[in-house]
């Protein structure tokens, strides 16, 4: 318990130039809406509505990176034991639940014109809601553990398991919808709408990358800071 | 080709003893079964206020709301199965004892498997007679499901319970935890256990079995693994 200070300082990371970087996402990001409202036509059925496309779509793209990320950095993680990757797939997490939630929202907001409902047990829908749900469950857990090491490797253990189970809940609430009814949608691309949809992706992408970056810098701040106080205590007791 | 043999029976010995401990204080007080069996059967009254009293519809939601009254009566169960050694600061000595620390998983596991089968099976026996539902001709099967379905809920259960119930928040973090986790598996017995209760014209129950082998493998053998890093933090 007399280890010196030194080596229970963590290096936090410098913002360097993200913050450059973000206002880049930023500038990108709008002239991305512009270009992709700009040059669609309205759709012959859904009219304007359409346009919701280039934010919801791309919104569900970062949905699935993020739950990528999370295994990948828990499983780092259980395996090096290094603090940085923790708080990634912590900061993965929660910018991957924020999108989730965006996507839900955007979804309702689409499908109240379309379908005529805010909410129909639709199996994308249902599934994206369950894993939504699961998401929530593993930034709980974070917030109910103090001790940093254990919340590591109990959120890392929870964050492989739960995205060890995505395939599973996709194909089960699949089946449960399928098996009874068929429910189609068809959605056929235009070239005109593809482009405005895949500059939006690298927009979000981008986006998505300056949030997780942004959101570790400052948990590694944070647990420095905690890790600081508990050398403080230990000096001081 | 002795060693291997040996240390085989070591984790079984292990197994053995840990499922054997659990079970045996469960059987000295028995006031956790009780408790837990009469709120499942609870529920089911409940779910019969919420849905009937007609019987056509109180027949075709039997199988969800068991499945319901096994979850929420089980959530219990899996927090309980730690709570003992927590209360007595008895899970750190156990973790001293030389040995893999999976098996203490395993123990448990095994411990609560008996536990939520001898609830399941209470439960549904109650079920069938409030809600009134025949024993199906293929009931061989429906037993298959049940317990397809119990291995699932009780793996994740007694793995969640190892973390929840260490937290400050365990009431609230064990289901909200565990219950995402076990869409699939309550889909899959839920659906199963309608299909083969009715005819099962559209031979969906073989397909649900599947999921549920498969979701039983993986989340076995995922636990067993992860089990080691939780349980140490």
């Amino acid at each position: 318990m007399t280890s010196p200070a030194s080596s229970l300082e963590i290096q936090v990371p410098k913002a360097g130039s993200w913050p450059v970087f973000g206002w880049f996402t930023l500038a990108f990001l709008v002239f991305a809406q512009w270009y992709a409202i700009a040059t669609s036509p309205a759709d012959r059925d859904m009219g304007d509505l359409q346009k919701i496309l280039y934010v919801h779509v791309p919104a569900s793209w970062i949905m699935s990176i993020t739950f990528a990320l999370v295994f990948v950095y828990s499983l780092l993680y259980l395996w090096k034991g290094k603090d940085s990757y923790d708080l990634l797939a912590a900061s993965s997490a929660e910018v991957g639940a924020t999108f989730v939630g965006l996507t839900l929202v955007q979804g309702m907001i689409w499908g109240k014109p379309t379908w005529g409902v805010w909410w129909t047990w639709d199996a994308r829908l249902t599934s994206t809601l369950v894993l939504f749900l699961v998401f929530v469950g593993y930034l709980a857990l974070r917030a109910f553990i103090d001790e940093p090491q254990r919340r590591g490797q109990w959120s890392a253990a929870v964050g492989v398991l739960g995205a060890i189970n995505v395939p599973i809940v996709w194909m089960s609430v699949r089946w449960w919808r399928t098996l009874h009814q068929m429910q189609s949608t068809p959605q056929t691309m235009e070239p005109v709408y593809r482009n405005g949809l895949l500059i939006n992706f690298l927009a979000f992408t981008l986006l998505a990358v300056y949030l997780i970056r942004r959101r570790y810098e400052a948990a590694m701040t944070a647990r420095a800071a905690e890790l600081a106080l508990q050398v403080a205590a230990l000096r001081g007791g | 080709m002795t060693r291997v043999r040996s240390q085989g029976g070591d984790h079984w010995r292990r197994i053995r003893a840990i499922a054997w401990k659990d079970l045996t204080t469960e059987r000295r007080s028995k006031a956790g079964f009780n408790a837990v069996v009469s709120l499942g059967i609870t529920i089911l009254v409940l779910f019969g206020f919420a849905l009937g009293p007609d019987a056509q519809a109180l027949r075709d939601a039997a199988p969800g709301a068991l499945w319901l009254a096994v979850l929420f009566a089980g959530v219990l169960a899996f927090n309980r199965s730690y709570q003992v050694e927590l209360d007595t600061g008895a899970l750190e000595p156990l973790l001293l004892y030389p040995g893999a620390r999976w098996t203490i998983f395993t123990g448990k596991l095994l411990a609560n498997m008996l536990f939520v089968g001898l609830l399941l099976v209470i439960v549904v026996v109650a079920g069938m007679v409030l809600f009134a539902v025949k024993v199906p001709d293929a009931w061989p099967t429906v037993i298959a499901v049940l317990a397809l379905g119990a291995i699932g809920l009780v793996t994740l259960g007694t793995f969640y319970a190892s973390m929840a119930s260490r937290s400050r928040a365990r009431e609230v973090l064990l289901p909200l935890l565990l219950f995402p986790m076990l869409v699939p598996v309550l889909l899959a017995a839920m659906q199963a256990s309608k299909a083969l209760i009715g005819a099962d014209m559209m031979l969906e129950a073989g397909a649900w079995i599947k999921m549920l082998i498969a979701y039983d493998i993986i989340f076995v053998l995922a636990t067993h693994l992860a089990f080691e890093h939780v349980i140490e933090a």
